[in-house]
């Protein structure tokens, strides 16, 4: 990351290593980034590079603007952004709260979304937090972890490319999930919003700190990792590698408004012999040999491209891949007794406990 | 031969050779020729046609079909000649001014091609109900500004592969401002995915003055030849384009020569599900057979620097051919990247040449006699490394493009497939088919006719059956449409991906449907 009178900047050179680090942190969802890396670079180019901050950089009653687009990335690489929608969420909010944002930042670190408002934090000449509330991709609004926190989603500005608005003041997280849903699927399946405003004071115990700035990190260490992208990988985040194989078969089907499915991945080099298989909704939810889990949501597992080290997203997945399956351990908060009944195997209606990768495998 | 016999002619221009066949009406190979490629292509090929027939006395007045690939459109993009001047309108604003077109081309290219992008209020959602209103003003205003330099006008639709009424206005309007101008509908040449599927659209724009050129070479060398029969050409997914469709879509001729050389090594043995490994002068292809057609690449294609998203041969490719120099690096060799290319029958050790190549090293090892083998005695130790090294590779590049731990058989084709070694791991036999030299010129003779759906379906309760069948009965129509024999027209794929994060089961769903020609 490139330093401007000492603060972190994403520009033109490592904004590829964002969106490099973002899927590999999505563990196979949140979408391909190469739309939002599109457009931020024509932001970057028009208007230079964006600040990132660290969180306690802000007042404590800073106005912070959490953002990303919701609904299905297989709809905006046809229905790409107009540009203009991180603005339109945050005159919202500036409407709303009656002052300025102070600040944009990813709700979710993982896919198209890790990298979407580092264009509208450039077209509103604000900065970026060097933070999110996910760690990761997740499928839905009340997976985040203001959530757990008891902090509501509400006030959430849904916007579109005509510029229309819908404010959500909804009773509950839950709520928020279903009306939402509904109304990006009234707007043509994706749509941009703003979730869980809050100052930077009250951000300060649900954020997930250095996310963004790992992001990148990871991305020039995959960049720069040539031969053995797995060991340029493991000094910027504990990664435990599961196995690597060939992807044998891949089957996937909608069901409840998601992309469901799993993949078989058979064994190479010294996992020869070995079958494994991937459980996935939306992101990758478990990885299973002989019936038994090797890792677990909310554990972080990603498919790597063994050759490039690069993330597989789950809708890329295809026949004869030679992947690298690898798990790094998930947000500490995400492992908490709350964290597990939001996002542990059990709410995505498996039958066993969290097994966290870095007690099994240690 | 019989007077009422119908005689195919299929012709395929690769980099170093061009190749002619001759076929009847039962696949029955009767004639074929090797002719070097010539620099402006179509001399080449009004030669290797005029070779071809010498070697079946009356045969022109008995040819029914001509059938050509090339890669005269290849080549015109890679060297950034003979281009069409191409207006980009994109349809889809207020959504996609985010990323303009031609975002990412490289800077040549574009200046070659482009004299003016915009992007107007339109376009539709995946429901097919428009974004906004196709803003006609906005498109009058912007073909006014480039009526003097536009050559021709590509028109791409956000969601158009959905419902395209919108591409077709605007191509009206394109008429009542410009006149007789070629155009180019995006949701003719591309599948979903806005900025690949604009970017196939605008080259295949920018390749009209290039097809013109092929299809009346094409006619010329069957008039000079004396020959009145149909004039195909082969695209890249192993069917067959009219001239009048070639014309219109010259960017589907791009990668038809690998296909062609698979088509050819499944009809040269039968085979419906192997491996393919052509080996040329400077490059091995290896390529993967599904139900008798190459299987396509998933992801995105690049051409001269451009991601496009339109069907292509799913493809390893290796820089190794049977020019290849082989040279020493201490105890180890080095393969290429060099070539000797044409001057092979020159320079070669066992032409009695000064360089070492593959063929040499081919002959070394006993897989091939060629030329005089004793002339490679003097470098045998090294030429039987080479092998051992070339051997390798090809293994990897053959475990690359296997889509399951199933051994398949492998069909070695083309000049330098003596490369190719009896055993390989993963591989079950390698099957070495008469004729295999022209296997790509027999793949363009026998090239079927194929229809394709690509298309959104909103399912809603119990409607996935009914949405499968009826993107079934469009490609198969399509197909038909192209010219197929409707007795023999099969579905040669289904493919369905599910459009994650709905509360609604959507899915994009492709269907390809492929038969022979319809000969009478």
């Amino acid at each position: 990351m490139t330093s401007r009178g000492g603060a972190m900047c994403i520009d033109l050179d490592n904004l590829p290593a964002l969106s490099l680090g973002a899927t590999v942190f999505a563990g196979g969802g949140g979408g391909d980034p190469r739309i939002g890396e599109l457009m931020a670079l024509k932001a970057i180019r028009e208007l230079g590079p964006v600040e990132v901050k660290p969180l306690d950089a802000f007042d404590d009653d800073d106005l912070i603007m959490p953002c990303g687009m919701i609904g299905a990335p297989t709809v905006m690489v046809e229905k790409i952004p107009n540009g203009g929608e991180g603005r339109v969420i945050r005159e919202a909010y500036e409407r709303h709260f009656g002052r300025p944002v102070a600040a944009v930042m990813p709700f979710e670190m993982g896919g198209i979304n890790g990298v979407l408002p580092v264009t509208w934090a450039a077209y509103a000449g604000l900065p970026l937090v060097d933070a999110d509330f996910m760690g990761r991709a997740f499928p839905e609004l009340q997976m985040l972890t203001p959530h757990l926190y008891g902090m509501a989603g509400s006030p959430s500005v849904i916007t579109d490319e005509r510029m229309q608005t819908v404010v959500f003041d909804t009773m509950d997280n839950i709520w928020l999930e279903k009306l939402v849903r509904n109304c990006v699927a009234s707007l043509g399946g994706s749509a941009c919003g703003g979730l869980y405003p809050m100052t930077a004071g009250a951000a300060q115990r649900p954020a997930i700190i250095g996310t963004l700035s790992r992001a990148v990190r990871m991305g020039e260490a995959i960049r720069r990792g040539g031969e053995d992208p797995i060991a340029a990988i493991s000094e910027v985040a504990p990664v435990t590698r599961l196995g690597q194989g060939k992807v044998v078969d891949i089957e996937r089907r909608t069901s409840g408004g998601f992309v469901r499915g799993s993949a078989l991945i058979e064994g190479l080099g010294a996992d020869k012999g070995r079958l494994f298989r991937l459980e996935f909704q939306n992101e990758n939810l478990v990885v299973l040999e002989d019936g038994e889990a090797l890792a677990t949501v909310p554990d972080i597992i990603t498919l790597l491209d063994t050759h490039t080290g690069h993330g597989l997203v789950t809708e890329g997945i295809r026949y004869g891949q030679r992947i690298e399956i690898v798990a790094f351990p998930a947000p500490e908060v995400w492992t908490s007794k709350e964290g597990l009944a939001a996002v542990g195997p059990r709410a995505f209606g498996y039958d066993f406990d969290f097994v966290s990768v870095v007690d099994r495998h240690a | 031969m019989r007077e009422s016999s119908r005689l195919r002619v299929g012709i395929d221009v690769g980099g170093t050779n061009t190749d002619a066949v001759i076929i009847d009406d039962q696949d029955k190979l009767l004639a074929k020729v090797k002719h070097p490629t010539t620099s402006d292509v179509t001399t080449g090929i009004l030669s290797a046609l005029r070779l071809v027939l010498e070697q079946l006395h009356g045969a022109a007045a008995n040819v029914s079909h001509v059938m050509l690939g090339t890669t005269h459109a290849t080549n015109a993009i890679l060297e950034r000649r003979n281009l069409n001047r191409v207006a980009a309108l994109r349809l889809g604003g207020p959504a996609t001014h985010a990323i303009p077109p031609l975002t990412g081309w490289p800077e040549d290219l574009k200046a070659a091609v482009s004299c003016g992008e915009t992007v107007v209020d339109g376009g539709v959602e995946m429901t097919g109900e428009p974004i906004v209103p196709l803003d006609e003003d906005a498109v009058r205003r912007f073909l006014d500004s480039v009526s003097e330099q536009a050559e021709g006008v590509a028109i791409s639709g956000v969601f158009s592969p959905v419902l395209s009424d919108q591409e077709y206005r605007v191509a009206e309007l394109v008429r009542e401002v410009l006149g007789d101008i070629p155009v180019s509908l995006s949701h003719e040449i591309g599948s979903l995915g806005l900025l690949e599927r604009e970017n196939a659209c605008v080259l295949n724009a920018a390749l009209v003055a290039v097809a013109e050129r092929v299809t009346t070479g094409l006619s010329n060398a069957m008039t000079t030849n004396g020959i009145t029969a149909e004039a195909y050409i082969a695209q890249n997914d192993g069917t067959l384009m009219s001239l009048d469709y070639v014309r219109r879509y010259p960017i589907l001729t791009i990668g038809s020569g690998p296909t062609n050389s698979m088509r050819g090594a499944s009809y040269l043995t039968g085979a419906m599900d192997a491996l393919v490994v052509d080996v040329g002068g400077t490059s091995t292809d290896i390529g993967i057979l599904t139900s008798g057609f190459p299987r396509e690449s998933s992801t995105a294609v690049e051409i001269g620097g451009v991601r496009t998203n339109f069907r292509m041969p799913d493809l390893v490719s290796l820089a190794i051919g049977g020019g290849t120099i082989v040279g020493a690096a201490g105890d180890a060799v080095s393969l290429g990247p060099g070539s000797v290319g044409y001057r092979l029958s020159t320079e070669a050790l066992v032409f009695g040449g000064a360089v070492p190549t593959v063929t040499d090293a081919i002959v070394a090892s006993g897989r091939a006699r060629i030329g005089d083998a004793a002339l490679t005695a003097g470098s045998r130790e090294m030429l039987l490394r080479a092998i051992a090294a070339c051997d390798a590779r090809i293994e990897d590049g053959v475990d690359r493009v296997k889509t399951s731990g199933r051994e398949l058989p492998l069909i070695a084709v083309g000049g330098g497939s003596g490369l190719i070694p009896e055993v390989l791991a993963g591989v079950a036999g390698v099957h070495r088919p008469e004729n295999y030299d022209v296997a790509n010129a027999i793949g363009a003779a026998i090239a079927s006719v194929s229809g394709e759906l690509d298309r959104v379906f909103a399912y809603g309760k119990d409607g996935r059956d009914e949405a499968i069948a009826e993107a079934v009965q469009l490609a198969r129509d399509e197909a038909i449409r192209a010219g197929a024999d409707p007795a023999h027209v099969e579905v040669v794929e289904i493919e369905e991906v599910p459009l994650a994060y709905l509360t609604e089961p959507v899915a994009r769903v492709r269907v390809k449907a492929a038969g022979p020609l319809k000969t009478h």
